[in-house]
Formats: C-alpha cells, sequence, structure tokens
C-alpha cells in the first residue's frame, strides 16, 4: 500500500486545491441557508454536507424539498448529480492506489473538485496530492460554512454577487488547460461540449454531464478503430 | 418516505456511487481501450460541467450573461499565461462587475 502524498509542501497542487476549497467553501453557507429554508433541520442539512458531500446533489435535493417535490423525486434529483462521481472515482482509483480506510476516504472527497486538481497537474505525486489537499480542503470548509449558514442564515448573501460562480467555472478550464493540449483530450473536449449542449433543453438536471461521459469512451476507441482498419 | 428517510437514502446513494469506481476489478481496467477511456473521463464531464456552470441557463439553454463574460476573461487569462489564481480573480471580478452593471 502506498501511504498518501504528504500535504504539507505548498506545491503548485496545494495551492490550487486550497485556493479551490475556499472558492467552493463559500457556497456552503448559502447550502446551509438553503437546507433550512426548504424544511429540513439544522442536523439534517449538516448532516448531508458531511454524508452526501457533493454540492450540486445537495442543492438538487433542497430544491426539490422547498418546491414541495416528494422525497423520492429529491433522492433521484440528488443521485442523477451524484453520479458522474462514480465515473471520477474509476480513474481517481487509478491515480490514488489506496486500499483499506485511505480507500473509504478517497472514495467520500471523490467530487468535481478534487478531481479537477488531479487531473490539472502533469507528475503522479502532485496529482496524488492535488486530489488529498482539495478533498479534505473543501470538505472542512464545505461542512463548517454549512452549519455556518443552516444555523445563522446566508449572512454573506448571494455568492454570484462576488462571481464566485465565474471562478469556479475559471478553475475548472484553468485545471483542465494543460490537458486539452492532448488531441485526444481536446477531441473529448469539444464532443463532450456538443454533447452536453444538445441534451441539456430536454434533459434533468445532472444528466448533460452524465451524458458527455460518451465523448471519453467514443474518442478512446476511436483511434484502435483506425488501427484496425489499416491491419 | 419521511424526509429523514430521504437525506439517509441520499447519502448512502452518494456515498455508493463515489466508491463504485474504487471497486472495479483491476483485471477489468487492464484492457487497453479501458485504459485509453478513463483518463478522458473525467475531461468530458469537467468540460460539460464548465459549460452547464458558466453557459447554459436553468433550462439548459445557451445563455450568454455574466458567467459567461467571466469565462472568457478566464481564457483570454489562460492564453496569456497568467497564474492560476489571477484567473480566477479576473474571472470572478468580470462576473461581479457585469452584474453589477446589467443588475
Amino acid at each position: 500500500m502506498r501511504s498518501p502524498a504528504p500535504l504539507g509542501r505548498l506545491t503548485p497542487a496545494t495551492r490550487q486545491g486550497l485556493a479551490v476549497g475556499v472558492a467552493t467553501g463559500a457556497y456552503g453557507i448559502g447550502c446551509g441557508a438553503l437546507g433550512v429554508a426548504a424544511g429540513l433541520s439544522v442536523t439534517q442539512t449538516v448532516l448531508t454536507s458531511l454524508l452526501l458531500f457533493s454540492g450540486g446533489s445537495q442543492f438538487a435535493f433542497f430544491g426539490v424539498i422547498g418546491a414541495g417535490g416528494s422525497a423520492g423525486t429529491a433522492v433521484a434529483a440528488s443521485t442523477l448529480l451524484a453520479a458522474r462521481n462514480a465515473f471520477y472515482s474509476v480513474q481517481m482509483a487509478q491515480v490514488l492506489r489506496v486500499s483499506g480506510w485511505r480507500r473509504l476516504l478517497a472514495a467520500h472527497v471523490t467530487i468535481d473538485e478534487s478531481t479537477a486538481v488531479s487531473v490539472g497537474q502533469a507528475e503522479a505525486e502532485e496529482r496524488r496530492r492535488g486530489f488529498w489537499v482539495t478533498g479534505l480542503a473543501v470538505f472542512v470548509l464545505w461542512n463548517m460554512m454549512t452549519a455556518t449558514g443552516a444555523l445563522i442564515g446566508d449572512a454573506l448573501g448571494d455568492p454570484r454577487t462576488y462571481g464566485l460562480d465565474a471562478a469556479a467555472a475559471a478553475a475548472f478550464l484553468a485545471l483542465l488547460w494543460p490537458r486539452l493540449r492532448g488531441r485526444d483530450a481536446r477531441a473529448t473536449a469539444a464532443l463532450a461540449v456538443v454533447l452536453a449542449a444538445v441534451v441539456a433543453p430536454v434533459a434533468p438536471a445532472g444528466v448533460p454531464v452524465l451524458v458527455a461521459a460518451v465523448a471519453a469512451v467514443v474518442v478512446g476507441l476511436a483511434p484502435r478503430w483506425s488501427r484496425a482498419e489499416r491491419a | 418516505m419521511s424526509l429523514w428517510l430521504a437525506v439517509l437514502a441520499a447519502c448512502a446513494l452518494s456515498y455508493a456511487l463515489k466508491l463504485s469506481g474504487y471497486l472495479v476489478p483491476e483485471e477489468a481496467l487492464a484492457d487497453e481501450r479501458v485504459r485509453r477511456i478513463t483518463p478522458l473521463l473525467p475531461v468530458a464531464l469537467l468540460t460539460a460541467l464548465i459549460l452547464t456552470q458558466a453557459l447554459l441557463d436553468d433550462a439548459g439553454q445557451i445563455s450568454l450573461d455574466a458567467r459567461a463574460a467571466g469565462l472568457g476573461v478566464a481564457v483570454l487569462a489562460l492564453l496569456a499565461r497568467a497564474p492560476f489564481l489571477l484567473v480566477l480573480a479576473l474571472a470572478a471580478l468580470t462576473a461581479a462587475l457585469v452584474r453589477m452593471l446589467t443588475g
């Protein structure tokens, strides 16, 4: 078993992970406030950040409950948005190579942010460090801010006022950026955008991102087909 | 279904999904085609995520608003090889300014 990469050093992956943790954590306060406003107790709201720990899923769950939807619909909406983490975990398992309790912990912090910071690094050790720093930073800050929001309400106001939604998208783009020099990655990204854009107007939230996984399969298989044809 | 049950079910399903990829047997991932696909999965999903976060509205239609302006400035900053934190700051500042001026 390989031990996790040391977290202490302030490498680029560490700095990026901490920055993403702060930017994401700021949304936690809105998450906490929304959970309580939707009709969940403070305990239930805080538990979703501790145990569900998938921002998009939590907002979807609260949205359904707050709008008077059924509990079953809320679970379905939440699960659709959490499903992409399964795809991340397939790849992160390869990067992290963890077992035992570290694997159980890694699974819990396998989310958009930790995966993105890992993907943005060139070296194996930085990939692991980026994952752990980001996953743990987001977990700690997200939970602290959720509890704050659930107890005292949305004290910071809408994070969008500060442009934090654009900063989140910019962070994902900046992390993917070095990868997009590769031909396969570029083709995958282009196809993913087209697929998601086509599906988005007719599919429930979470599905467009899931459908984009098809782009990875198509591009991953494509070179092999062309070789087979030549053979 | 009670609210408590729904909360716990959502949490359990979320964790099961996150754990599933770590339980895929090594042999299943040894295949060359699979090894080509799995590194591309985060690229595909995160690109689609950027699209939904910055360029699509709640109805899934393309919407060029403050978020798109922020993302556009981020692209320019990345082309100019700006450091990570500057890219984030410029995107946030742009979106906040556009909202302030148009809102």
